[in-house]
């Protein structure tokens, strides 16, 4: 079939529906297990304060997801070490505040720059002495862990610096404008970001004609643009009805947009899907593999320590079991948003899915009531499901081997 | 009772949006060797496919007559236990394993508890001297060349009964002595029964042993050619292939001006990166003078690709030394960044492997090697640049796809090649180093890369060939080196070479080591 590919003269449409499909596949399932988990909960998966929650709650593994993207890029490896990351720089920065009287600003810049520290070190093993990362990174899970137990002196410390709090967890608050049950400022933000995106895509897309470029179809363009719109303004309308912007929000989308920019515009981003996908061809290309190693654990890292900080202000407190196997999270979020096992694929927008798709089992399943032991045996499931689809339907395609 | 083993009657397969086989008929004869011609994308491979039942019953349409009787394969196993047996290109072998073990692999001698070793390597000893195998059955396989791989293979399926033995470009990666054994090999299976499929580019291997030849094309059957007198025209077969006359293999060049020397080499060594005491490049210098195709000979081995690579930024061996002058000056490269900025491009022998990243579509591949040519000083791509540029490339060298955004390894091997060149000619050097560059592809593909080249040398460039196949050496080269064991033994003008002037300079000069072949490989 490899052979023949290049005489087909263009897909019939049964093919293209499928591409569809398949293409979308994990945000039909997405929208299949909401609707699922909305019915089995009588709605309440709807309250403004659950939709709000859902995407804070899964903060750590949006932005965590983005550098295991990178990690997983270059060829399906993962880096095991972020939940102890996440866990020493919370504990760091807990107890910085609670023993010290630093300025919350300098404890977040202490914090990231000895996640940049602990970066720099993996990034070097993993790059320039080629460990393996999976050993590497497993090196790091136990070796963190521990560094972080001992920083906390096995206990659990609170934190109370009302700074700190307010740059990650409070809530966008426009005097006048907003009231205790209704922040307007969220909607128009919203609709504002709804209409922009619409200007954009249909600006673009002129532009790209003027110069003459092949586009797709316009149906197709707008169709998704507009869905995006519609989730984005009832979103909005969901947190104008709770407490409004969550400042958190904006730390997670800013760390989005970022990757995505990195992943699909950048020549650095570029680099990580060529090693993933020839890393010899790479190399022979002149990109200096090494490099990519080390800027995929070193993001990774700092990612992480970003996360024990909007971790530790969500929770509160830091113990020493904080980011106990979240790394697993920001990696089913991967493999279910779409990243290839064996590196070279996957996208950013992939992620979120995926991880908003993890989010709202866990939600649905915690509002159900389901048993806490089931919902590993849920989870576990859904990822392999996820994985065999994958495998199944690129091997039916040709695509793999 | 008819004297044909193997009659495939009306066969057609359709793949999604493409029909890969339309009513295709191939008629075989007891005891004979049929050939199967036709350019990469024909069809040949999937007919082959078709008839081992990896393409199950069912997902074809048309009629399997094997011996007189109507075959529905469910599985290979079913194909293999009438004695069917498919060889195919990539060797299916695992070499950490012994030859015994390969060799019986699926299909082990059982004693009462677990394998009867005994048993399964006095088997195989015995099937290895029927292909004239000296080695023990104990060797691993990855302690034998190539070569004897190609042979283990074909023991093996000695060791299954095979009546009828299909090879899919058996000598693509073998050098000519291994081949011609090969093929002699054939021969003498042919004498005591055995008939054969054998799927080819070669054109001479196929006059010297086929008794027929069918020829596909775009997934149709053309002709059936009788060559019981092992003398048809090559020609003859290739028009029949590309549906029309190639008066010439080798496109015509202008009288090319002799420039000064843009790349000299002087007095180069290179060490194996494993085995650093051995010296795989020895002492070897050459130089390449502006606007000429200069072409590199020598058995497989002979240590042209680590010349090559060792050169292209020391992305090959240890312990490199000598002096290396581009445009007149000392030049240090000491990566292969380096060396794309000194205007160098290393075109691998090996597009699959070190060549291309085969799960990504053609634009990104074309613009890999100099990506920050589509990039702003920020770093950023400009996507809709690189297309648009993807695009002209493919349109110069004539890529068949619907689209570059089509991922390069859907592309059948010609196509893939033209990517690989389109980005190294991407990356703007002034020195193009290609390394069997028409490897495995077919003959129509393999003028268009010719005509390739002739056009950078119109543009001032400067061409290193290294290539196995000498009529193409001949016919495209301005001057040749010829390399043995890592050694240059001889430079030939493009009126003085010939393939037994080479030959000989390669024969005189080497020791008597059939391990010669492989040795580096």
């Amino acid at each position: 079939m490899k052979e023949s590919i290049q005489r087909s003269p263009g897909l019939s449409s049964g093919v293209k529906a499928s591409a569809l499909l398949k293409k979308y596949t994990m945000v039909i399932a997405l929208v299949v297990v909401f609707v699922f988990f909305t019915a089995l909960t009588h709605g309440k998966m709807l309250y403004a304060q659950n939709v709000s929650n859902l995407l804070l709650q899964n903060a750590y593994v949006l932005v965590m997801g983005c550098g295991m993207l990178l990690c997983i890029l270059t060829g399906g490896n993962v880096d095991l070490s972020v939940g102890s990351t996440l866990c020493l720089v919370g504990a760091i920065a807990s107890q910085l505040m609670a023993n010290t009287s630093l300025n919350a600003v300098l404890v977040i810049l202490i914090c990231l720059i000895i996640s940049i520290a602990i970066g720099v070190w993996q990034g070097f093993l993993i790059g320039n002495v080629h460990i393996p990362p999976f050993i590497c990174t497993l090196a790091g899970m136990f070796l963190l862990r521990g560094l972080g137990r001992v920083v906390l002196g096995s206990k659990t410390v609170s934190i109370s610096n009302k700074t700190f709090l307010n740059i990650f967890t409070s809530y966008i608050t426009v005097p006048g404008l907003d009231k205790d049950t209704l922040h307007l400022s969220a909607l128009i933000v919203g609709v504002i970001v709804a209409v922009g995106l619409l200007v954009i895509t249909a600006t673009n897309r002129a532009k790209k004609e003027k110069r003459g470029y092949a586009l797709p179809s316009a149906a197709s363009a707008f169709a998704k643009i507009i869905v995006i719109d519609a989730l984005i303004v009832v979103y909005s309308w969901k947190l104008t009805n709770y407490k409004g912007i969550p400042v958190m929000l904006l730390w997670v989308l800013g760390v989005l947009v970022l990757y995505t920019f990195i992943t699909s515009k950048t020549a650095f981003g570029r680099y990580f899907y060529a090693v993933g996908g020839n890393e010899k061809a790479t190399k022979l290309s002149g990109i200096d593999t090494r490099k990519v190693y080390f800027a995929a654990y070193c993001s990774m890292s700092v990612l992480a320590g970003f996360s024990g900080l909007l971790v530790a202000a969500r929770i509160g407190s830091v113990n020493g079991d904080t980011g106990m196997s979240y790394e697993m999270d920001a990696i089913g979020a991967c493999f279910i948003g779409g990243a290839s096992a064996y590196g070279g694929s996957g996208t950013v927008p992939g992620i979120v899915v995926g991880a908003i798709l993890l989010g709202v089992i866990n939600q649905g399943m915690s509002i159900y009531g389901l048993d806490n032991n089931w919902q590993y045996v849920v989870k576990g499931a859904v990822l392999l499901i996820a994985v065999i689809f994958d495998v199944v339907s690129n091997h039916k395609t040709g695509k793999a081997g | 009772m008819t004297d044909s083993i193997l009659v495939m009657k009306n066969i057609t397969k359709e793949f999604p949006g493409v029909k890969a086989l339309d009513n295709v008929n191939l008629e075989v004869r007891r005891g004979e060797i049929h050939a199967l011609v036709g350019e990469n994308g024909a069809g040949k491979s999937t007919l082959m496919n078709v008839l081992s039942g990896t393409y199950p019953y069912g997902s074809y349409e048309g009629q399997i007559l094997y011996d007189g009787q109507e075959c529905q394969f469910k599985t290979v196993r079913d194909s293999e236990k009438i004695g069917i047996v498919i060889i195919h290109q990539e060797l299916a072998l695992i070499p950490e394993l012994s030859i015994g073990e390969n060799m019986f692999l699926g299909n082990e001698r059982k004693g009462r508890l677990g394998i009867d070793w005994d048993e399964t390597y006095a088997q195989a000893q015995k099937h290895m001297e029927q292909v004239g195998l000296k080695e023990r059955a104990t060797t691993l396989i990855k302690d034998i060349g190539t070569g004897k791989q190609q042979l283990v293979e074909i023991a093996k399926a000695l060791s299954k009964n095979v009546k009828l033995l299909i090879l899919d470009e058996p000598t693509s990666s073998l050098n000519e002595e291994d081949s011609r054994m090969l093929l002699d090999l054939l021969l003498s299976f042919k004498k005591e029964g055995m008939t054969s499929i054998i799927i080819s580019h070669k054109l001479s291997e196929i006059a010297y042993v086929a008794d027929k030849i069918t020829v596909l094309r775009d997934g149709a059957t053309i002709e059936t050619m009788d060559n019981a007198g092992h003398n048809i025209d090559e020609s003859r077969i290739i028009r029949g292939m590309v549906g029309r006359e190639l008066t010439d293999r080798f496109p015509k060049r202008q009288a090319y001006d002799v420039g000064e020397p843009v790349l000299e080499v002087e007095d180069w060594c290179v060490h194996h990166p494993v085995y650093t005491e051995k010296e795989v490049v020895s002492h070897v210098s050459f130089h390449v003078n502006r606007g000429e195709i200069l072409g590199f000979s020598g058995l497989q081995g002979a240590g042209r690709t680590e010349l090559a690579r060792s050169l292209f930024g020391r992305s090959y061996g240890a312990g490199i030394c000598g002096t290396l002058r581009i445009n007149g000056t000392e030049r240090a490269l000491k990566n292969e960044r380096e060396a794309i900025e000194a205007g160098l491009a290393y075109v691998t022998e090996d597009r699959k492997d070190n060549g291309l990243v085969l799960i990504d579509t053609i634009a990104r591949n074309n613009t890999m090697a100099r990506l920050e040519k589509v990039c702003n000083k920020r770093g950023v791509i400009d996507i809709d640049k690189e297309n648009r540029i993807a695009e002209e490339y493919r349109e110069k060298l004539g890529t068949k796809t619907p689209t570059v955004q089509q991922n390069v390894g859907n592309l059948s091997g010609g196509n893939q090649q033209k990517v690989l060149l389109a980005k190294w000619m991407f990356a703007d050097p002034d020195i193009l180093i290609l390394d069997e560059p028409t490897r495995g592809i077919d003959v129509g593909a393999k003028y268009e890369i010719y005509c390739i080249m002739n056009d950078l040398i119109a543009q001032g460039k400067s061409i290193v060939m290294i290539s196995s196949e000498m009529p193409e050496l001949l016919g495209m080269c301005d001057r040749i080196y010829v390399m043995n064991e890592g050694r240059m033994v001889g430079e030939f003008s493009a009126q003085e070479a010939t393939q037994e002037k080479i030959m000989s300079a390669i024969l005189t000069t080497g020791e008597k080591d059939e391990n010669k072949g492989v040795r580096y490989a």
